[in-house]
């Protein structure tokens, strides 16, 4: 999952809230708890209609890895109405296309149907919520497919696997540490009892949110809404995530051998979520450091050293709770990987040392204005933003974000350096190359 | 997640769209004097617009020894002109947000500019000094050699780019059509300054070019504007074109050993191009046999009954000039030949038995009834809007589509399936841990 989990990370800084053009989200609660944000726009003849579980992977306890993620492929495994496989036929056959993906924090379900047709996808998603079979005979067969998902994914992807041990290596303690496909050895031993319980726990109208963007008129999808979901008897109160990780003291280090071409480093900095006002300085100090070619790593790593083939710079305050910085470079071949990390030190020293510039500062507000603009050019890239936001804490955070990135200043920058990207708060992976000789 | 797919579709924000009739206005086009096919679709919703160039200068056109020469000639671009470096044109462009991306493939290259509409004349002014005035400075040419190197060394530790490019050998052995477009480490490092500056002069050239102008600006505007910044462009005299179409090879089956614990397998052999008329039936037939996600008979047999595979389908890929069929599916070693065989086997009941009537009404009702989800975004129209003027499929095309879907029988679907799926003819690249996947341990 780590590549969806990156491209998601991608969203909150290329895509923001403008007060400028703030789209009109309207939020109704029905009575069992289920939380409805609706959002009209009808520059195209669709609708795209998104339900999002609060549950992940943060979720699973030890031993039982992945089970989010597993129960994501059997919702599609049939109810008592619905055959297996069949939701995905029905979506297809009226003219619509219909996934869902796990991270972290969330398992989310989506259709994209001409407003003709998306009631088909409301009345689906209302009879998965309480009555999938999930026990069927596809059990272990499709167990089998999420062991072949984690072979392409991890297995036999060597930076993803770095991703993997490192992540493992900077969380002690938080859930955050394990991937969200599972262990291998994990995902083997799930049974059916534990997809049974996961699911009475977890998937209710008071532990979702639905997410509804596109061509339709907001009274006419709440009744579809209403008809379909209101009957849904509240659920229990899923269990706390209590789990906290203490603060790291002393860098952490791992190494990954395996087969492959390039080294690549990646190292990851504990960091805050949204609900920090750091959150924002922080989107500012990623974007100058790697957004774009004339960003401080990618002129000077890739441009003028070339010892690196890409950088980059991430940190994605949407998560439910203390989440990372990403810094991450591959190798130029025949360079050293020792050289790539001490020019990434030497940048990130700079920046805890010395302020950016007004023309930095303005670059990055520029970018992030435009990002936001160009988010918006389709709806499920604005359904995807809401749900992102809820998820977080509040939906309503889009609305003031733009604001937030506007205010920061270069000392607030230089302060978010100097406490965030501190090396004794940071676990360092690198991906060794070995070469496997030829049959 | 569900499918790989998914991914694909999050990455570049595109699910969902305007059908292409409801556009208004209806998109326009012009032949400028100096010969672009200007195509514009007005899309007032954001203040954005998307540019998007499409030239006839992909690889094909690359002299032999010189693989690569088109890819770098695009790359290039956007890394000094005759009054910019690569770095004030990088500073340029991120100051005010913009994207302007270079590609290339086979037939084409394309040089993309994303920006908001108040930037626009700082954007089209870059656009317009990339394409015409690139200079090809010496030391960004070897910057960008080593970085199109690095990058094929990077191709190299991915199963799925290697099993595709083995697979792109043997189908089309002897033509640009089977070779990687960024060419080989070898004739990359052979290219020269001389080299780059011939291929620009003969090919960006505006009577080569396509450009779809979508978002924020009407017709008028696009073409008084573009008339302007294309001043001193002039219309080149083609080189001659001596392109025959490639010839397929195979039957033939290869193996690649890597230390991996998933089989990466490509099946496949020729298709056909993009205008033969053929193409509606064998894609309605390939929705049913592999090309259909969750719908398709690859993705039942292989994926939901036994296991074997998390991603598996099948595609007719179409060209201007050449087409290729391919399986594609990923299966733990041990388990290769099976899938394999039964990959096999529904090729062969396909062709045997055809399909069923409510196989083909599924298949025609979703490519039917998802056509205006392709057009989701500004960004796609754009990229829609200059293909259907290279494959010359005309700007009544979304309006005809349903027709060429509906009109497909069944006895068509049997018949494209027996002609056009060729299991004497099948390649099949298996990268895998050899000794695991082929039964001997």
């Amino acid at each position: 999952m780590f590549l969806a989990l990156v491209l998601l990370a991608m969203i909150p800084s290329l895509a923001s809230a403008a007060e400028t053009q703030a789209p009109q989200i309207q939020e109704v609660v029905l009575e069992n708890g289920l939380k409805v944000l609706l959002l009209e726009n009808h520059k195209s003849p669709v609708v795209t209609f998104q339900v999002w579980y609060r549950v992940g992977s943060r979720n699973e306890l030890d031993g039982k890895s992945g089970l989010s993620h597993f129960l994501e492929h059997m919702m599609f495994k049939g109810t008592r109405k619905v055959a297996p496989e069949e939701y995905s036929r029905i979506i297809a056959r009226n003219g619509g296309r219909s996934n869902a993906f796990t991270t972290t924090d969330m398992t989310v379900y989506f259709a994209t149907m001409s407003r003709e047709k998306i009631g088909i996808a409301v009345e689906l998603e209302a009879d998965r919520m309480v009555n999938a079979l999930l026990d069927g005979n596809s059990f272990e067969a499709e167990k089998k497919v999420v062991m072949e998902e984690r072979r392409l994914r991890t297995e036999d992807n060597p930076t993803s696997a770095l991703a993997e041990v490192t992540s493992a290596v900077a969380y002690l303690v938080h859930p955050y540490r394990r991937p969200v496909i599972g262990w291998m050895s994990d995902i083997e031993r799930l049974t059916r009892e534990d997809l049974r319980k996961y699911y009475r726990s977890y998937y209710s109208p008071n532990n979702a949110f639905l997410v509804v963007v596109g061509d339709f008129s907001a009274p006419d999808m709440l009744a579809k809404i209403r008809s379909a979901f209101g009957k849904i008897a509240r659920g229990p109160e899923p269990p706390k995530v209590t789990l906290e990780e203490r603060p790291q003291n002393g860098e952490r280090r791992v190494t990954l051998k395996k087969e492959a071409e390039l080294p690549f480093i990646l190292m990851y900095y504990h960091a805050p979520t949204i609900k920090s006002p750091d959150s924002y300085a922080l989107d500012v100090l990623m974007t100058i450091l790697s957004s774009g070619r004339s960003s401080r790593l990618h002129q000077d790593l890739v441009y003028k050293k070339r010892i690196a083939t890409s950088v980059s710079a991430d940190y994605d305050g949407l998560a439910v709770d203390p989440t990372l910085i990403s810094i991450s470079a591959q190798v130029m071949p025949d360079k050293e990987v020792a050289e790539v990390e001490r020019a990434l030190n030497a940048h990130i020293e700079r920046v805890r040392t010395e302020p950016v510039t007004d023309k930095e500062l303005e670059k990055a507000r520029n970018q992030a204005e435009a990002a936001f603009v160009f988010g918006q050019d389709s709806v499920f890239g604005q359904a995807m933003r809401i749900g992102r936001f809820e998820m977080a804490g509040d939906w309503r955070l889009l609305h003031s974000y733009l604001a937030g990135i506007r205010k920061v200043t270069a000392a607030d920058v230089l302060r978010v350096a100097k406490k965030y990207l501190d090396p004794d708060r940071r676990t360092v992976g690198v991906l060794i190359p070995v070469k496997e000789k030829a049959l | 997640m569900r499918t790989l797919l998914a991914l694909a579709l999050l990455s570049s924000m595109t699910l969902t769209g305007p059908a292409f009739s409801e556009i208004r206005p209806a998109p326009q086009r012009t032949v400028m004097d100096n010969g672009v096919v200007l195509l514009t679709a007005e899309q007032r919703g954001l203040p954005m617009v998307t540019l998007k160039f499409l030239l006839d200068a992909g690889s094909r056109h690359d002299p032999a020894g010189h693989e690569g020469l088109a890819c770098l000639t695009a790359r290039l671009l956007t890394y000094g002109t005759r009054t910019r470096t690569a770095t004030q044109i990088a500073e340029a462009l991120d100051f005010i947000g913009a994207s302007l991306n270079t590609g290339c493939d086979q037939e084409t290259a394309s040089v993309t500019l994303t920006t908001l509409r108040k930037d626009l004349s700082a954007g089209l002014n870059l656009l317009a000094d990339v394409l015409i005035n690139a200079s090809f400075p010496p030391d960004e040419i070897d910057r960008q050699k080593q970085a199109v190197i690095a990058a094929i060394r990077a191709k190299a530790e991915k199963p799925g780019e290697i099993a595709n490019k083995k697979f792109a050998e043997a189908l089309f052995p002897q033509s640009a059509y089977g070779r990687q477009p960024e060419g080989s480490e070898e004739s990359v490092k052979k290219i020269a300054r001389s080299d780059l500056v011939e291929f620009h002069g003969n090919f960006y050239r505006p009577n080569r070019a396509i450009l779809a102008v979508v978002g924020d600006i009407s017709h008028r505007e696009a073409l008084k504007r573009l008339t302007k910044a294309f001043q001193g462009w002039e219309k080149g005299t083609p080189p001659k074109d001596a392109f025959t179409p490639p010839k397929a090879g195979g039957p033939e089956t290869i193996r690649v050993h890597k230390s991996l614990t998933q089989a990466n397998i490509v099946l496949g052999h020729e298709g056909v191009p993009r205008g033969h008329p053929d193409y509606y039936a064998i894609q309605v037939m390939n929705y049913i046999l592999g090309g259909g996600g969750f719908s398709s008979r690859l993705m039942e047999e292989i994926r939901n009954q036994r296991g074997l595979a998390y991603s598996v389908y099948s595609q007719f890929d179409a060209a201007k000039l050449a087409g290729s069929f391919q399986i594609v599916m990923q299966t733990k070693n041990e388990t290769a030949s099976e899938a394999i065989r039964i990959a096999k086997e529904e090729i062969q009941r396909i062709r045997e038995k055809g399909v069923t009537d409510e196989e083909l009404k599924a298949a025609k009702d979703y490519l039917i009834g998802s056509f205006p989800l392709r057009l989701d975004t500004n960004r796609r129209i754009a990229a829609f809007l200059a293909q259907v003027e290279f494959f010359e499929l005309g700007l009544d095309y979304p309006e005809r589509y349903p027709e060429f879907i509906r009109r497909v029988t069944r006895a068509d679907v049997a018949r494209v399936a027996k002609r056009y799926l060729l299991p004497n003819k099948l390649i099949t690249v298996i990268v895998s841990d050899q000794e695991r996947s082929d039964g001997k341990k």
